[in-house]
């Protein structure tokens, strides 16, 4: 493998220390005097038609800018999903609307002088509703006599509204039915896992403003900036030319500020009253009304010959979207995508998702996108094959997963709401992965020892992942890059770092290209006035498609100064020219001349110009990133407490471009997983509302919830990616549902079907087992 | 009613309303490195020290500390002379997204105060209240410990 200078080592973050000595970085860090607070009201029924509501009383209170009902808003039906265009989210959504579909769908709104005369008129909003029955949970959605969701004719691009049917695929390769006729065992299991949240400790927060010019700048927590300018200008029915987005720090997302939510709103009061304007959400809204994880049940079932090779899987998904369709198709598609490729020795396959429409809070996407529920019921159905054959968990994947060189008809069969691309792995570790992760852990000393310790009993468990970096061919970033006279550098790129570390790793792959200084790279992402397109951050696309644009803006300049140096020395063939150390030099003829000289030169003295380029990414390959889990866990068969003792995640992401920020995205992804495993989970009252919209109630982990974290970064090179990396954010959070399940039943011998693994019902399965 | 503190050392007075909290008049004031929006005290993210001591200001009435030292992540170190715990945060890649990191490293600033060679479990049990949904908190650990060494060596 090449020697690189600055890919590879652990350039710190570049905005770690304003950050942590608390520089006014984020969209809320700022104010203006005359800014109006904009605050929502919400339906109380789950399922309703306003017949009639009143703001008269709401408009005279004093202090209050505008009250916003469908009455006197857009009336654009969108999809609120910040995807690519066309987005494959139906357009079932409108700013404000007269029908409400969850417990949390919005009303109205007050923009005011504060935020207490807000919240003061909008209790002065007088609305009369006609209550409809509601349908809470997805198989009641399904039936004939059930409720229709979204029963208006303008809904469009949803599967069979009239069925609350927001999406369905059907894929097949071979015949399973045939596949499983010739196993030698045929298993199959049911998992469901519930809705969560992401749960970013900053919330949704938009601040909008008119610039000199009268265009609306919109100063938001997001994570596809463009997408955004996009939206609202459809949704506000004015050209994109009048939007300029600004996304400063981001505090988490997570996959919930891939939507857009509060800047359509807000740019319509700023658009109509011309004043500035905020909105922020509280922690309850973020729980209630943004966005939340896909409720799954995934059923799988494998047919495998004795020696334990598959001859045909098939994955059943049940997926529930809530009040409105974002991320319906796309996210089903993912939890086959995402999850079956990785078995792809089976010559039958066939995978089927409904999506439902509920009268629940919507879902939306999510780090994991899909992969994480599919993971949660495939990984253990291999295992229970393993155990029908007397085959080791490690044996049966040993023989059935995909290694380099291969590939898997799913590639191409199932695409993101279309037809996918066919990928070849030109990367892949999983042997390793498996070897290191067995080690680490110690599974030969360990597995199905049932170790006890009075009512406590240790297990191991392991599982297999993969995702994917970026959607192949719809992806696209692009980042320019211009010189200065003292051989700094200019990055604006529309990437969007939302606290990952994408800009640390973009100065890198500037100044490994450019042999110059990370710290001479000047970021600045994303503005869509100033920085060029970039789908934003999701569909682990950062490194790769973002990375990958930096990376060829980086080339371009390389050979731009190539040029300059060539009339400079007199010589012509740049493969003489060595540039590093902030210089160009001839290996030929020796000469040397600074970046700096270069710069100066074609600035003021000889043959001016700019020094600049953009450059461009998209890409046929999605290169999966890989990892193997394994975990220790202690579960205590009197109380039904699990606790992880040790978990040990080995990861192939290609080239670690930084070491310590890849082991963050690994961990970080790894400590939401374990405790959406253990203990994160949804509650909703029988009228459909949720309860405990707090982090009293919906706790997520502190410092005192996690184990010894073991994460082994095992560098692979991918050809395609930028100095041979993949993308990483998301696959550590598929893993902890699926391994300690496993490790669950290698202790105790049961599995809980419903996830989280809540004492209560680790104990039902203790029970049910007797 | 007005409220008198010393915020990182300069002396300020305040005019608020007889129920708001700290959190909202410090923002209001342009302390905007004050972070967190939860007001149940449950995130940890607006914590600042009163009198030396670690709090959550969306649940601290504001009149209920008049006459205060406060102190704010700023107060305990600059871009240009940044605290050991700053620094380190920022060497183990503790800080991600950043949002929870100023209320975290006032509790652990506290914490080392107190305690200057604090074990793993030490720094678990006193960092518990700060929620962050980005690092898995293994780093910031680690940021705690080698803070804990820079200031041993009296690098402060």
């Amino acid at each position: 493998m090449k020697d690189f200078k600055h890919i590879g080592t652990n350039t710190g973050k570049i905005d770690a220390l304003s950050l942590a000595t608390g520089q006014s970085m984020f969209v809320d860090d700022i104010s203006f005097p005359d800014m109006l607070q904009l605050k929502f009201l919400y339906s109380p029924h789950a399922h309703a038609i306003i017949e009639d509501i009143d703001t008269t009383l709401a408009e005279k209170y004093p202090g209050v800018g505008m009250v916003l009902t469908y009455k006197n808003t857009s009336r654009v039906i969108h999809t609120t999903a910040g995807q690519g265009w066309p987005e494959p989210s139906p357009y079932d959504t409108y700013m404000f609307n007269r029908k409400m579909r969850y417990i949390g769908d919005r009303v109205a709104a007050v923009a005011a002088e504060t935020e207490e005369i807000a919240q003061e008129a909008l209790k002065l909003i007088k609305v009369q509703y006609k209550v409809l029955p509601a349908v809470l949970d997805m198989e009641d959605a399904m039936k004939d006599e059930a409720p229709i969701i979204h029963d208006e004719p303008e809904v469009k691009g949803a599967y069979d509204p009239k069925r609350n049917l927001a999406a369905h695929i059907l894929v097949k390769v071979g015949d399973v039915e045939k596949g499983f006729a010739e196993s030698d065992v045929v298993v199959e299991d049911t998992f469901e896992v519930p809705y969560a949240q992401h749960c970013p400790i900053e919330p949704h927060v938009t601040i909008t403003y008119l610039d000199e010019y009268g265009r609306i700048v919109i100063r938001t927590s997001t994570q596809v900036p463009f997408h955004v300018r996009r939206i609202v200008a459809q949704v506000l029915d004015i050209p994109v030319q009048k939007i300029r987005v600004i996304k400063p720090r981001i505090g988490g997302g997570f996959g919930v500020k891939q939507e857009i939510i509060l800047e359509d709103v807000c740019a319509y009061v700023t658009m109509k009253t011309g004043k500035p304007t905020r909105a922020l959400y509280t922690r309850e809204e973020e729980f209630v009304s943004s966005r939340t994880r896909h409720q799954m049940k995934v059923n799988v079932k494998i047919g495998a010959k004795k020696d334990g090779t598959f001859n045909a899987v098939k994955m059943y998904v049940l997926s529930n979207t809530g009040a409105y369709g974002t991320h319906a198709l796309t996210v089903a598609s993912n939890a086959g995508s995402k999850t079956l490729p990785l078995y792809n020795k089976a010559p039958n396959v066939e995978y089927i998702a409904d999506v439902i429409y509920t009268n629940l809070p919507i879902a939306g996407a999510y780090r994991g996108y899909g992969a994480t529920q599919g993971y949660a019921c495939l990984e253990q159905v291999v295992d229970e094959v393993a155990h029908k054959l007397e085959l080791t968990p490690l044996e049966i994947r040993q023989k059935n997963h995909i290694k380099s060189g291969e590939t898997s008809p799913i590639f191409r069969a199932l695409g993101e709401g279309r037809e996918g691309v066919t990928q070849y792995m030109q990367s892949c570790a999983l042997d390793e992965l498996i070897e290191k992760g067995a080690k680490e852990i110690g599974w030969l000393e360990k597995y199905g020892k049932k170790t006890r310790n009075g009512s406590k009993v240790r297990g191991i468990g392991m599982s297999i992942h993969m995702q994917g970096s970026a959607i192949p061919l719809v992806d696209m970033g692009a980042a320019t890059l211009k010189m200065n006279e003292d051989a700094s550098f200019n990055l604006m790129y529309g990437g969007t770092d939302l606290g990952t570390g994408l800009d640390t790793i973009a100065a890198q792959i500037v100044a490994e290209t450019l042999g110059i200084k990370p710290e001479q790279v000047i970021v600045y992402a994303a503005d869509t006035d100033l920085t060029p397109f970039d789908v934003g951050a999701y569909a682990s696309s950062g490194t790769f498609i973002s990375g990958g644009a930096v990376l060829r803006a980086a080339m371009k300049i390389r050979e731009q100064i190539f040029e300059v140096v060539r009339e400079m020395f007199g010589e012509y063939d740049a493969r003489d020219f060595v540039l590093e150390d902030g210089k160009v030099t001839s290996k030929k003829t020796g000469k040397s001349v600074t970046l700096s000289e270069i710069a100066y030169q074609t600035l003021y003295v000889k043959n001016q110009h700019q020094i600049a380029a953009t450059g461009s990414m998209v890409s046929p390959y999605s290169p999966p990133p890989f990892a193997a889990h394994f975990v220790e866990i202690e579960v205590d068969e009197e109380t039904g407490i699990i606790t992880p003792i040790k978990y040990v995640t080995a990861v192939d992401c290609g080239t670690p471009l930084n070491p310590e920020l890849v082991r963050g995205q690994i961990i970080g992804a790894l400590v939401n997983g374990l405790s959406y495993a253990l203990f994160e989970e949804y509650k909703f009252t029988d009228s459909g509302r949720m309860i405990g919209s707090n982090f009293m109630e919906y706790r997520i982990p502190s410092t005192r919830d996690i184990p010894e974290i073991v994460p082994i970064i095992v560098r692979t090179y991918e050809p395609t990616g930028p100095y041979g990396a993949k993308s990483v954010a998301e696959i550590n959070i598929n893993g902890p549902i699926p391994a300690i399940g496993n490790a669950l039943y290698d202790a105790i011998g049961v599995r809980v079907h419903k996830v989280p693994y809540i004492p209560e019902r680790v104990l039902e399965a203790i029970r049910n087992k007797k | 009613m007005k409220v008198c503190y010393s915020i990182n050392g300069k002396k300020k007075e305040f005019e608020i309303n007889a129920g708001e909290v700290l959190l909202d008049v410090l923002r209001r004031n342009g302390y905007f490195e004050v972070k967190g929006n939860c007001y149940m005290g449950t995130c940890g993210a607006c914590t600042v020290l009163i009198d030396g001591l670690p709090y959550t200001s969306c649940t601290m009435l504001a009149a209920k500390v008049d006459g205060s030292e406060i102190t704010t992540i700023k107060g305990i170190g600059t871009l240009q002379n940044p605290h050991p715990l700053q620094k380190a945060f920022v060497e183990k890649g503790a800080v991600q997204c950043g949002f929870c990191t100023p209320g975290t490293i006032l509790v652990a600033y506290a914490l080392l105060k107190n305690n200057p060679d604090p074990t793993d479990d030490d720094i678990k049990k006193m960092l518990d209240g700060n929620l962050c949904r980005c690092t898995g908190y293994v780093q910031q650990i680690e940021a705690v410990k080698l803070a804990a060494k820079m200031l041993k060596k009296g690098d402060e």
